[in-house]
């Protein structure tokens, strides 16, 4: 009788920069299942983590931001047809954590087509929100829209992978970069999101994942200084808080809390405009 | 007698202009040419408008607004207390869900349209008030904010029955009462700004004038009397900073438009933290003012004085830092300088007035200081010799020259006739120092050449940018900032947002 | 001493760009000037100096010159103390009249020349024309370019041709025509201005007055700065004429003050500045007479020539 195989254990660990390092701060959060075993020990980022995660998240920013549409849309929906590639595995995983086989089913394919849906608007938001105006005097003008920056996202706490997907795809469209704290309940989804990311051509530093407490990493999220949006999805009861730390820099924040992400209409193109600038161009019409 | 000293103060350190040949100053000059006043009457007293009635302070506050001109006295003016604002908010509720709430759309557009109609009519009466009140020169006030604001309530009207063309896939509805706080440096034009899109898209307002300058909202408020909107639609309460502060922290405000400088804007926001309150911000600046090699230079000279002289350099979006490229740089200083001797400095009602007076005594403490700290960094400082009137507040437009990215005043806003120079070598570096700063409001940039223009206008980080020109406005074209110059636009179709839920 | 270099074409490609809707707004705000009183006397007083009185027309004779040279010495007698014009523009055929009429007097007299107004006759035409003008006692010439060769980029063609002309001249000044309603752009005006004056003209001019559009306050102001320019780099100062469509009193005065704020006082004399009118003269003796009347005046007070 042959020995049993022994499974080979997954090791979860942050998203930056293009790297997959462990926390800086050497701790850990265990991750259970349901019935006690333990699921993983997932990195527990430090403010460290999240501001070395800016850094890189700022160092992306130009090069993505002018990227063609095109592209961030071929990239979007390489990301997809990647997690769509590795379907069973996060509906395992999400099931592992806690959810129903047939909801974590839904869950997947549910982030596939917004992934989808987001890639299609990468070249379509600027045209719907763009206008030419017609001022009074002899000048050409028109105003677009242009990526915020380094937008930090608390993902929504409740689902592990379609929360995080529906927040990450509209900044990300928009040609912002990101740096998104996964939810504390179902870090795994995220951490193997960020693998997904890793192998669609996504360039280095435009999205980096964290996990860790939300508790212990919002109020760096709303303070640092050069953070150009939060999105906040996360506990309702950290709001206050982090509008007033926000304030520091004028960072925009957009709450998203205890919204639910798995309908038709938790997809638009106004979450896109969330984290977008007005660009008002003149320029004289003459000779 | 501190008036005269600060006066002296400005007039003494600085290198005079050369006995320049062409010098401006010589032979011919031009009479004095005043606005006609007569028609204008400043009311020794005003009250608060609340609910469609000018009515006493509560608590019997009131303060004094001056001519900077000339320092003296215009009118007393009430001083709105908490208990003031709780009544207008409850007047502008009571109208929101009343005969405002319930009115069509298309019937509040004609009350929109009727403002802007009235304001034509009262247009030179707006802009004598105007120039007493703030100090800007009768030319400005009578050219550009009272015929801009104007065509603001002109342009948002007709947007109040077309607003779900404006939101593809959602139907917009008015938030409520709207808390409106504007700056003292286009009085009336903040106003428009702020009024027209909120009662267009069917909000009630409370509206709150800058201390030095409530004279043309108050005038308005009367006009909007007289052009019949419901009791409580628009209400103005005059006040200093607690007036504005009691005001935004209301609970019964649904909505705060702010405009003003970024710490104040900063503090509104930590204000409304755990609100659900909406809020939009119109802040402060230091804008880039890039000049290439290769610009109509006689032109972009020109765009430099409308950007940094416009409004006595009173503008957040002013064209506040010069950045030249090294091969034109002196001839554009030269010919900038040559510009500068010419710009009439004084009185705001002659129609010749070029730069008016300093709106108060206290923005021309804060430009002194910063005059002083420029000269302490070691600038060249550079000011037209032009005379100044014997009393008032006045700047004469100053070049800092020699200065470095890591100086106060190409760092800080300074909100007078100020401008910092600064060369480049390579568009790269030209973007790398008009982004340099926490602001983001406007920016401009002048080549001949189109390519670079749109490279330029695309890499700036700011809100505004004006390519071959610079401070140009329009009611249809967006305006707000990046960064710490705000958040939110306003003017156009994306100022509507502001004012309504797209939810459900 | 070695002689001074002869003049050399410049490159006109390196010449400042011009931006037309700038141009347009900065000469807008001239507009805005309110001159008014004591200041508005002084600036049409100064104006009247600055005329060259003009009539080119193929109906021309000796009598309607003489009458025009007449009008030049006396404008309006019924006021003291007036300035006369600065000069009488005339045909060449005509200036020998006209040198005559005023003979004794300062008022110049100045000849179009080079196949007026197209210019559209070979070198040696054009010179014989202008040497005719200079031999018949003309002090200062108004040449036309040849915009047809400009346009085509035959700018040596062009600047020969000026330096030719001024040779020609001798001591008699050199107005140079641009006739910018030709040019088709004010980055045209501006390079047409720069090798004009590079050429040596003493006066660059706008127009012929027989095209529209004539001077307009931008085509001028591009000039003026034009003019700056080329004193910063050579410190030598050239001349301005706008001519054609100036006829009015108001407008003549935003004209003065758009020379004021642009070049400043040394050019608000009529050795640098004049105005080719026909018609400015009268409106402008008008607005004196109602200066010093307080009453609005009717043409029928002032004699047409």
């Amino acid at each position: 009788m042959a020995a049993a195989r022994i499974p080979v254990s997954k090791t979860y660990k942050l998203f930056i920069g293009g790297q997959f390092p462990r926390t800086e701060s050497g701790r850990f959060l265990p991750l259970h299942d349901g019935q006690g075993r333990l699921l993983a020990n997932v990195c527990r980022a430090s403010r460290k983590d999240f501001r070395n995660a800016v850094v890189a998240a700022r160092k992306a920013f130009p090069g993505w931001a002018s990227a063609s549409a095109y592209l961030r849309g071929q990239i979007l929906y390489r990301i997809a047809e990647m997690l769509e590639s590795r379907r069973d595995g996060f509906v395992e995983e999400l099931t592992l954590q806690g959810a129903a086989r047939r909801a974590a089913r839904s869950e997947v394919e549910t982030s596939i087509d917004r992934l989808i849906h987001y890639a299609g608007w990468s070249d379509k938001y600027t045209q719907v929100f763009s206008t030419v105006n017609p001022v009074s005097s002899p000048h050409f003008n028109f105003s677009i829209p242009e990526p915020t920056g380094v937008v930090a996202l608390i993902a929504p706490p409740d689902t592990g992978l379609l929360g995080l997907v529906s927040n990450l795809a509209p900044a990300l469209v928009g040609g912002n970069t990101v740096v998104a704290l996964a939810s504390e309940r179902a870090p795994l989804s995220a951490v193997s999101l960020a693998e997904v990311i890793h192998a669609s051509d996504v360039p280095a530093g435009v999205v980096n994942l964290l996990t860790g407490r939300a508790e212990e990493l919002a109020g760096h999220f709303a303070s640092h200084m050069d953070v150009n949006a939060l999105v906040h999805c996360g506990d309702d009861a950290l709001s206050a808080g982090l509008q007033t730390a926000a304030a520091e820099n004028l960072k925009r924040l957009v709450l998203r809390t205890g919204r639910d992400w798995s309908g038709d209409d938790a997809q638009d193109p106004y979450l896109i405009l969330d984290t977008q600038e007005i660009k008002t161009t003149w320029h004289p019409v003459g000779g | 007698m501190a008036r005269s000293d600060t006066r002296t103060r400005s007039d003494t350190p600085t290198r005079r202009a050369p006995a320049n040949p062409l010098a401006f100053q010589e032979g011919w000059s031009y009479a004095p040419a005043p606005e006609s006043t007569d028609h204008v009457a400043v009311r020794e007293r005003y009250g608060l408008f609340i609910g469609g009635d000018f009515t006493d302070p509560a608590q019997g506050g009131a303060f004094q607004t001056l001519n900077p001109a000339t320092g003296r006295p215009l009118a007393t003016v009430a001083e709105a207390s908490e208990e003031d604002v709780a009544r207008a908010v409850a007047a502008a509720r009571k109208a929101f869900k009343g005969p405002w709430g319930r009115m069509k759309p298309r019937e509040r557009a004609k009350y929109v349209y009727r403002i802007g109609r009235m304001l034509q009519e009262r247009a030179r009466e707006f802009a004598v008030l105007e120039s007493l009140d703030g100090g800007k020169p009768i030319r400005e006030s009578r050219d550009v904010d009272v015929p801009l604001a104007a065509a603001h309530f002109f342009y948002y009207a007709g947007w109040a029955d077309k607003l779900e063309y404006a939101f593809p896939g959602r139907t917009p509805r008015p938030l409520g009462v709207a808390a409106q706080v504007i700056p003292w440096n286009f009085p009336l034009l903040m106003a428009a700004w702020k009024l027209a899109p909120a009662l267009a898209c069917g909000n009630t307002v409370v509206l709150k004038p800058a201390e030095t300058t409530p004279l043309t909202a108050l005038r308005l408020a009367e006009l909007i009397r007289d052009a019949d909107l419901p009791p409580g639609v628009v209400n103005v309460l005059p006040g200093a900073g607690a007036t504005g502060a009691a005001l935004v922290r209301h609970p019964g405000v649904d909505k705060v438009a702010f405009t003003g400088s970024t710490a104040v804007g900063r503090g509104i926001m930590k204000a409304l933290a755990g609100t659900p309150k909406r809020y939009t911000l119109e802040l402060g600046g230091k804008a880039a003012n890039v000049v290439f090699e290769d610009a109509a230079l006689d032109q972009a000279v020109e765009g430099i004085v409308n950007g940094i002289f416009f409004n006595q350099g009173h503008v957040c979006c002013a064209g506040s830092r010069l950045l030249v490229q090294e091969g034109v740089a002196d001839e554009v200083v030269e010919k900038l300088k040559r510009r500068m001797d010419t710009l009439i400095v004084g009185d705001p009602l002659d129609k010749n007035t070029d730069i008016g007076a300093i709106n108060s005594a206290a923005q021309l403490e804060t430009i002194e200081r910063y005059l002083r700290i420029g000269r302490e960094e070691g600038a060249e400082v550079y000011q037209s010799g032009q005379p100044l009137p014997g009393e008032g507040y006045w700047c004469r437009p100053t070049l800092f020259s020699g200065v470095s990215q890591s100086d106060r005043v190409v760092q800080e806003e300074i909100f007078g006739p100020v401008l910092a120079i600064q060369t480049f070598r390579t568009p790269d570096e030209a973007l790398e120092k008009a982004n340099n700063t926490p602001y983001g409001l406007s920016g401009g940039v002048w080549t001949d050449k189109g390519a670079k223009v749109f490279r330029m206008t695309r890499g700036i980080r700011a809100g505004v940018v004006w390519a071959n020109t610079f401070n140009k406005f329009d009611p249809t074209a967006p305006f707000g900032g990046y960064k710490e110059s705000g958040m939110g636009r306003e003017g156009g179709l994306h100022g509507l947002a502001p004012y309504l839920t797209l939810e459900g | 001493m070695a002689a001074p270099a002869p003049p050399a074409l410049p490159d006109l490609t390196r010449v400042t760009r011009v931006d037309e809707v700038g141009v347009t707004e900065r000469a807008a705000r001239f507009q805005a000037r309110s001159v008014k009183k004591a200041s508005k006397v002084a600036a049409l007083r100064t104006v009247l100096s600055m005329i060259d009185l003009t009539t080119l027309e193929g109906q021309d004779t000796p009598g309607k010159v003489r009458q025009l040279c007449r009008k030049a010495l006396h404008l309006h007698d019924a006021l003291p103390g007036l300035p006369h014009v600065a000069a009488v523009c005339v045909y060449p055929t005509m200036v020998a009249v006209a040198r005559r009429a005023l003979a004794g007097t300062d008022v110049k007299v100045a000849s179009v020349a080079t196949a007026f107004p197209a210019g559209m006759s070979p070198l040696e035409v054009k010179l014989a024309d202008t040497r005719r003008a200079v031999e018949a006692g003309a002090d200062e010439v108004d040449m036309v370019i040849s915009r047809g060769e400009f346009l085509r980029g035959e700018y040596g063609y062009v600047f020969d041709e000026i330096a030719a002309v001024k040779e020609v001249c001798g001591a008699a000044h050199l107005k140079v025509i641009l006739e910018t309603g030709e040019l088709g752009s004010l980055d045209r005006v501006r390079q047409a201005s720069v090798l004009a004056m590079h050429a040596g003209a003493d006066f660059i001019k706008t127009s012929t007055g027989k095209i529209q559009p004539a001077a307009t306050m931008p085509v001028v102001l591009v000039m003026l700065q034009a003019i700056l320019d080329h004193y910063r780099e050579t410190g030598r100062r050239v001349g301005m004429k706008p001519a054609g469509g100036i006829s009015n009193a108001k407008l003549a005065i935003h004209y003065l003050v758009m020379l004021h704020e642009t070049l400043g006082p040394p050019w608000m004399t009529p050795g640098l500045f004049r105005f080719g009118a026909s018609s400015l003269a009268n409106d402008v003796l008008m607005q004196l007479q109602k200066e010093a009347t307080g009453r609005y005046q009717s043409p029928d007070y002032f004699s047409r020539d």
